[in-house]
């Protein structure tokens, strides 16, 4: 079925601050096995001009996945989330997540298409800290698969 | 941000030292507690096969998360990243043996651009097929 595309633009209410933690910045670290200094000492960081430990670039989906939730389970979209893949992940960074921010995610339906019996959904998370400085954006592309023929 | 890798120093066309990761069925129960992705097709192979994958596949991010990798360790600072992105184009699949699979990723300079930064293509692949697609970093350099 495709999805409604009367969806697009819309701007889903920010999320409740997520706190980035030293300790779990340092177990993400170690489960993509990245033994980078930055990640887990802060002095390290501090060398290279940064205020405290910093996480690894792909660390923020986790916090701008959970908030496109609230877009992929909106019933009134209509997205089959059990037929859902990953398309496309993308992030452009005003700095680097740090441990110690305080992060609310704002979710964006940029674009929804339907091609070849597949529903095509381009979420947009704006990352802002505590100050409300703007710190990283994430586009995400998810690829609901047409359901197969009975 | 601190990078150590000077932009007068590079060319379109400077090469990456380019690094391999492995990944086997435990490296994908770690990863999921860490990132909090616990879907099945990435540690339940009974699941992964009833839709339709040929064996258990890693998590795309987990992919994504090692390629960069190639970039941050060349520039020294991965707080010097400014932009990253992929195309999840085939799974890493990933057997239940001690071996695992194995991620090869490569780079290279692509363009030079404003504000000393550079763009650099990764190729990433896994038992020989490209798994990223359009797999590119902005990185700014010193």
């Amino acid at each position: 079925m495709a999805l409604d595309q009367s969806f697009v633009g819309r701007t889903y209410p920010p999320t409740e601050p997520y706190e980035v933690g030293r300790e779990k910045i340092r177990e993400f670290a170690e489960a993509v096995g990245d033994p980078h200094p930055a990640y887990t000492d802060a002095e390290a960081a501090k060398a290279l001009g940064h205020p405290d430990v910093i996480a690894p670039p792909t660390f923020v989906f986790a916090i701008t996945f959970k908030a496109a939730g609230q877009v992929i389970t909106d019933p009134r979209l209509g997205l089959d989330y059990s037929r859902v893949v990953h398309g496309d992940q993308k992030f452009a960074y005003v700095r680097p997540v740090r441990a110690g921010d305080r992060l609310t995610v704002t979710s964006t339906i940029e674009s929804v298409k339907s091609m070849a019996g597949n529903d095509i959904l381009d979420i947009r998370g704006e990352v802002h800290d505590e100050a409300g400085e703007h710190v990283v954006t994430a586009w995400t592309k998810l690829v609901a698969r047409a359901a197969e023929e009975a | 941000m601190t990078a150590k890798i000077s932009y007068a120093d590079v060319e379109v066309g400077t090469e990456l030292p380019a690094q391999t990761f492995p990944v086997t069925r435990a490296t994908l129960v770690q990863y999921a507690g860490a990132s909090g992705d616990f879907n099945p097709i990435h540690w339940n192979e009974k699941f992964a096969k009833e839709v339709g994958l040929p064996d258990v596949i890693a998590h795309g991010m987990f992919t994504m998360a090692e390629a960069i990798r190639v970039v941050t360790d060349w520039a020294g600072d991965p707080g010097a990243v400014v932009e990253y992105g992929v195309r999840f184009t085939k799974p890493v699949v990933v057997p239940n043996d001690e071996q695992g699979a194995t991620i090869e990723v490569s780079g290279k300079v692509a363009a030079k651009l404003d504000d000393n930064t550079v763009r650099v293509d990764l190729t990433v692949t896994s038992a020989g097929q490209k798994v990223l697609g359009m797999s590119r970093a902005v990185v700014r350099l010193a």
